[in-house]
């Protein structure tokens, strides 16, 4: 088959979801990846599926998300080891603690209920927490999944429903015709009247050539994993702070180990396609990483990683219609944070493709935000 | 950041690192020597702990004489290198070794660069191997030099290669009751390497010798054996097998040490973005050399068994040959007939070495019929039937992405134990050519590194 109604370009956790609900809502697609599925940032990433501490507006699309993470088996068949943990983020300032408590507030109203522990009650619920904690935001139903089985657990669902995946399938060229997109690449040339691109990091090149080029910069984030100790840290967890070296998060896999990341980013190229993992990154992470959770010291790390992920100046992603082009859609530059709403993301640009319609409002990420002002 | 030693630093401190660094300093040069051991010596000469006082004799046998002058070379060269024992490389970036003594964090940036990392025992999995009481040949034989320990008193030996019946020699010399030396290779591929072997007719000879004495204290010898099951509930109690005739036989034991040869260290190589290449003889994935050690990366330097499997002697030559080319590189003269000499005795045990690969090949063929409950990657229990899925049913094609799908190699050792046996285990199941299944990518840290790591002051 190499005529669609749908094709999708780049098979990460956006184009494979996209695939999979498009497949649920009748229309045939084809997807063209590059590499492999899931093989880029939604292969590696953290695994946090969190809400809270998000930009308001798009709560919406990621209560979208977290209701179906909470039903994959149902949905797809798996749950790509989903586990619905809760999350907190600590403050170790004032400032960081006021924070939290102007979000809760507002994340209310957008859907979101975050508890505020302090004091006694913090360290009762979670005692191996630093006694330097001031306050946890606690996000009870906000948890973790298994990225490297995520997006290829989506891709496997998409193609039981019909949905034709080519991976080594790099996107070379794409012409509009009256009709059709005409798609080249290393395999061939496809054909559909509707196109989108989930090309993640990558994104922003495609994008351009439609003349609608975005502030969009590859980083890499620096992530790690330890030996495995007796599992008892139930939620993920992260430092609230506007530092950024101090930003580290992690969580505990239920076979033990504990996976954390964040601090300073390294960089990624979208010419080798590799993320750079910088050693001394992961060396700085780790006094922040012994602040959050004291017992980590005595363990010992066994690997790091990184993958390429695509960040707006804005940091938030290009999603909806495009502002120029009938019938092409975008959904990249998730900003380190679309691995959370890689299935709400699917979701919502099937219906927005099938019926016109979002669903949920997603105006604030419409790539129209970055065209300049008409000439003169 | 002060460049130390003058900027060359041997990693390793075996036969390979010591003639290295020795040859180094001969040029006037003070290099850094890093070695995550304690002591000096590396695999085979490892040295006993402080304060035990055997004799080289007792500890190497027919090698004492070349430990001894492998470790007055050591001693010698301590007041002339930037001497880092006890410290762990576990990392590279930008022209910088990153290193860790004791949970200090140091960064030590280089100009050129040689790797001596040595090798460690290569396993093929088989049902109740991670039992308590099986051990690899080369921690038999570890325990043995360096701590005078024995890994059982009624021990059977297991695998193919030289090292097996090294290792059962010396055990059955300490006293040691060997209840059998098992090998998964035909003795009849022994006599067609011969041609091959006769470069080195010494050490053709001593092995016929410790062959000779097994036999004369009975100890059952057997080839082209297959191994079926570790028997235990708690730990060893006995090693089923197949013989050639296809007739089952059952032996007792309360230890087993098992090995099929060796696999080099190449992390450090990977890290530092040395090109490999598939080397069919030995069924590796191993990096890139010219014949005097230059990798594919400029000023990188790799030499010894961490470089490919030539063997101890070979080991003391590489080391050498490539500190001439890293003093050459950096427009040194070094006179041509040294390195001349070294290449053509080199060649020889090139040779000896490809006779010993035809000679005791590892036993690919038993990958394939691995049953599915067995446990390749021992970190993380993985066991054969999770690869073959990751292989089958997710469609993973090469050894990285099975890794993804099914966490093999994930573990403390990063797949440096289970690695190759991982991807035979997925070529087999693919139908797949051993090179096309690929090796796991290194990463850092190498070895694990203790998150108590702190900054050196
Ligand atoms: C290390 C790291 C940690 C992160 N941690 C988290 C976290 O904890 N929680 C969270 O919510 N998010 C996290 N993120 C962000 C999240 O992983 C991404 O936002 C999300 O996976 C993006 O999915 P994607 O499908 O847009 O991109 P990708 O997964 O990168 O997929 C894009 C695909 O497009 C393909 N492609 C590109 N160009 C072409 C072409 N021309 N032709 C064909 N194919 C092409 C690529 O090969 C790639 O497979 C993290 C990201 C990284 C890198
Ligand atoms: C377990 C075992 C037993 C063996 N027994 C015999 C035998 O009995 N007879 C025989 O002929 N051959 C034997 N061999 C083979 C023999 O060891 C080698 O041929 C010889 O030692 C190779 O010398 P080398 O210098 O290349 O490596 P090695 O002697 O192995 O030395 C490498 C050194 O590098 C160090 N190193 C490695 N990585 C790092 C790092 N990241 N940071 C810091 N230091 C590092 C190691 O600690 C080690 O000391 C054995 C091999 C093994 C693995």
């Amino acid at each position: 088959m190499t005529q669609a109604d749908v094709i999708i370009v780049g098979g990460g956790l956006m184009g494979t979801a996209s695939a999979f609900f498009l497949r649920q809502r009748g229309l045939s697609v084809i997807l063209l990846e590059r590499d492999l599925v899931g093989s880029h940032a939604s292969g590696t990433n953290f695994g946090n599926v969190r809400r809270q501490g998000r930009f308001l507006p798009q709560l919406p699309l990621a209560n979208r998300s977290r209701a179906i993470w909470g039903d994959l088996p149902g949905i797809i068949g798996e749950d790509s080891e989903f586990l619905p943990s809760g999350h907190l983020r600590i403050a170790f300032r004032e400032e960081d603690e006021a924070r939290l408590v102007a979000h809760a507030a507002a994340a209310r109203e957008w859907g979101l209920d975050l508890d505020l522990i302090t004091g006694n009650a913090l360290r009762d619920r979670f005692p191996y927490l630093s006694p330097s904690a001031r306050m946890a935001s606690h996000s009870p139903l906000d948890g973790h999944a298994n990225p490297r089985l995520a997006a290829p657990a989506f891709a496997r669902a998409a193609r039981r429903a019909g949905a034709v995946l080519h991976e080594g399938a790099a996107v070379l060229g794409i012409v509009k015709s009256a009709e059709d997109f005409v798609v080249e690449t290393a395999i061939g040339a496809f054909r559909a009247p509707l196109l989108q691109i989930s090309a993640g990091a990558w994104g922003g090149r495609i994008a351009a050539a439609f003349g609608e080029p975005v502030p969009i910069t590859p980083a890499a984030p620096q992530m790690g994993v330890t030996e495995p100790m007796p599992y008892r840290i139930a939620p993920v967890m992260g430092i609230a702070t506007t530092v950024k070296e101090e930003g580290v998060y992690l969580r505990q896999v239920k076979r033990g180990n504990i996976v954390f990341g964040g601090g300073a980013r390294s960089e990624a190229s979208l010419d080798t396609r590799r993320a750079r993992l910088d050693p001394l990154n992961t060396l700085a992470q780790l006094p922040h990483l012994a602040r959050l959770l004291p017992p980590i010291r005595a363990l010992s790390i066994i690997r790091t990683w990184s993958g390429v992920e695509g960040y707006m100046a804005d940091d938030i992603p290009v999603m909806g219609p495009s502002g120029k082009v009938t019938g092409l859609f975008y959904a990249f530059g998730f900003c380190g944070h679309g691995f959370q709403l890689g299935p709400g993301v699917g979701a919502t640009m099937a219906e927005l493709i099938a019926t016109g319609h979002a669903g949920i409002p997603i105006e604030p990420f419409h790539i129209s935000r970055f065209a300049q002002g008409p000439p003169g | 950041m002060a460049v130390t030693g003058d900027g060359v630093i041997v990693v390793g401190a075996g036969p390979a690192g010591i003639r290295a660094a020795e040859r180094l300093v001969a040029a006037g040069i003070r290099p850094t020597v890093v070695e995550e051991s304690a002591r000096d010596g590396g695999q085979i000469y490892r040295r006993q702990p402080e304060g035990f006082r055997r004799p080289p004799e007792a500890l190497y046998g027919a090698d004492s004489a070349k430990a001894r002058a492998l470790h007055e070379a050591a001693q010698a060269l301590h007041p002339r290198v930037d001497w880092r024992p006890g410290t762990l490389v576990w990392a590279i970036r930008d022209g910088t070794l990153l290193v860790n003594r004791a949970g200090q964090h140091e960064a030590l940036p280089f100009r050129h660069l040689i790797l001596a990392t040595g090798a460690t025992d290569r396993i093929m999995p088989l049902p109740g191997w991670t039992l308590p009481g099986v051990t690899s040949l080369g921690g038999a034989q570890i325990a043995l030099k360096a701590q005078g320990c024995v890994i059982g008193r009624e021990p059977v030996f297991l695998g193919t290669g030289p090292l097996l019946y090294l290792v059962a020699w010396q055990y059955l010399k300490a006293g040691v009751a060997v209840r059998g030396v098992l090998d998964t290779s035909a003795f009849a591929k022994r006599v067609l390497a011969a041609p091959w072997l006769a470069a080195r007719p010494g050490l053709l000879a001593r092995g016929l010798a410790y062959t000779a004495a097994l036999r004369r204290a009975g100890v059952r010898i057997a080839t082209n054996i297959t191994p079926l099951e570790v028997e235990g509930e708690d730990r060893v109690a006995a090693l089923r097998w197949r013989d050639a005739a296809g007739v089952e036989h059952r032996a007792a034991c309360d230890g087993i040490g098992m090995g099929y040869g060796l696999r080099p260290e190449t992390q450090l190589a990977d890290l530092a973005g040395c090109a490999f290449a598939f080397d069919g003889g030995a069924r590796l994935w191993l990096p890139v050399t010219d014949g005097d050690g230059r990798s594919s990366v400029p000023c990188v330097y790799l030499a010894g068994d961490g470089a490919q499997i030539r063997g101890a002697d070979a080991a003391e030559l590489a080391g050498r040959l490539a500190a001439c080319a890293a003093l050459r590189d950096s427009g040194r003269a070094v006179d041509e007939l040294e390195m001349a000499t070294l290449r053509r005795r080199l060649a020889g045990m090139t040779r000896f070495r490809r006779g010993l690969e035809r000679a005791f090949p590892y036993p690919a063929h038993l990958a394939a019929d691995l049953p599915d409950e067995t446990l390749v990657c021992r970190c993380e229990a993985i066991t054969a039937g999770a690869l073959r899925q990751a292989g089958g049913e997710y469609g993973a094609a090469e050894v990285n992405r099975a890794k993804a799908f099914s966490r093999t190699g994930m573990g403390r050792c990063q797949g440096r134990m289970c690695g190759p046996a991982a991807a035979e285990v997925l070529a087999a199941a693919r139908g797949i050519p051993m090179a096309q299944a690929g090796r796991l990518r290194g990463a850092a840290p190498v070895k694990p590194l203790p998150l108590a790591t702190e900054a050196a002051p």
